[in-house]
């Protein structure tokens, strides 16, 4: 519902780096989201499009998008398990206690650019 | 060239977020983000918490809505600070927003803030706006697939009311069910069963919440 916003900010972090390494352009950008985040990859690209259409320095770009499956860690057996359907329920022993350790994840991993 | 960022997209709203929370912890007041679907009684279940605590702890309120002040006059019209916020269309707050609206409440004057969010289902439980806790709620008329359809505020709540409870003979939702699907997600969730019209529930409800403020006060 609010891609549109959070692309502004990769838009915004992208061309403070840019300007930081005095580059011309981008071509590549990597995003990682989690599948446990209120962000549909979908809505990501098509609000990627929309800036990289307005902005000279972003025409032309390709933004790949990696999805991260829901995984917690059992903190009764240590088993580290992936959630389906947003059950949090140890595959090994059944337990309830966990933590998250991915699905959250909403980042700029790197992207490529030129002079 | 490549250029390794590794940048949370959301890196603005929480160093902002993180500012607030330091702010709350100065002023030792307690914050709870409360959020909701649009019609589930977040106001109305205010009104009435803020009816059974005015008298212990001092509260203030941060209303956010995409347009009007209506919420916030309803809860001024209670004797108790209120400030609204206007999202101008945007289906969420975020920290900059309540960072902005902080200048219009004097935090040193309260113990408990609440926050309530826009109306809205999914992008609310994204935004951390530097609050101790989150709650939510859900009406008995919203229906028993509400977790499983929208499982992140599910998840991110620390308590869950579940509202209109004079309505339940009406439908066909469960407690039971609801709890069920509660423990595979989010098991450590308080779960209040109230009905803001009826007054049921609204005690233990608000006597969690003095609990809570006054666990910050004395730290």
């Amino acid at each position: 519902m609010h891609e549109l916003g959070l692309m502004q900010q990769v838009v915004q972090i992208l061309q403070a780096s840019v300007q930081k390494e005095g580059l011309e352009r981008v071509n590549y950008v990597k995003l990682v989201v989690g599948q446990m985040t209120a962000a549909q990859p979908d809505a990501l690209q098509f609000a990627f499009e929309v800036f990289a259409s307005m902005e000279n320095w972003l025409k032309g770009a390709v933004l790949e998008i990696e999805e991260r499956e829901i995984k917690a860690r059992c903190l009764d057996c240590g088993e580290l398990f992936t959630v389906v359907e947003y059950r949090f329920i140890c595959s090994e022993c059944g337990s309830l206690n966990h933590e998250l350790e991915s699905g959250r994840e909403l980042f700029i991993d790197y992207y490529e650019g030129d002079k | 060239m490549k250029v390794e960022l590794v940048t949370n997209v959301l890196d603005a709203n929480t160093a902002i977020a993180e500012q607030n929370r330091q702010f709350f912890a100065a002023k030792g007041v307690f914050v709870l983000n409360l959020m909701s679907a649009p019609g589930a009684g977040k106001t109305t279940i205010l009104e009435k918490t803020i009816e059974a605590l005015k008298d212990q702890i001092r509260i203030g309120v941060i209303e956010g809505d995409i347009c009007t002040t209506r919420d916030a006059e309803r809860i001024a019209a209670l004797g108790i600070p209120a400030v609204q916020i206007n999202t101008d269309g945007a289906c969420h707050l975020d920290a900059n927003m309540i960072l902005r609206s902080l200048q219009n409440l004097s935090l040193e004057d309260l113990d408990l803030l609440v926050i309530e969010n826009v109306g809205n289902l999914v992008c609310p439980a994204e935004f951390d706006l530097g609050e101790h806790y989150k709650a939510m709620v859900i009406s008995v008329t919203e229906g028993n697939d509400k977790p499983t359809k929208y499982p992140l505020m599910f998840k991110e709540s620390q308590a869950i009311l579940v509202n209109k409870l004079d309505l339940l003979p009406y439908t066909d939702f469960s407690l039971e069910v609801l709890k069920q699907d509660l423990e595979t997600l989010n098991p450590q969730a308080q779960v209040f069963p109230i009905s803001a019209r009826t007054g049921e529930g609204v005690v233990a409800w608000s006597q969690w919440l003095v609990e809570l403020a006054s666990s910050i006060k004395s730290k």
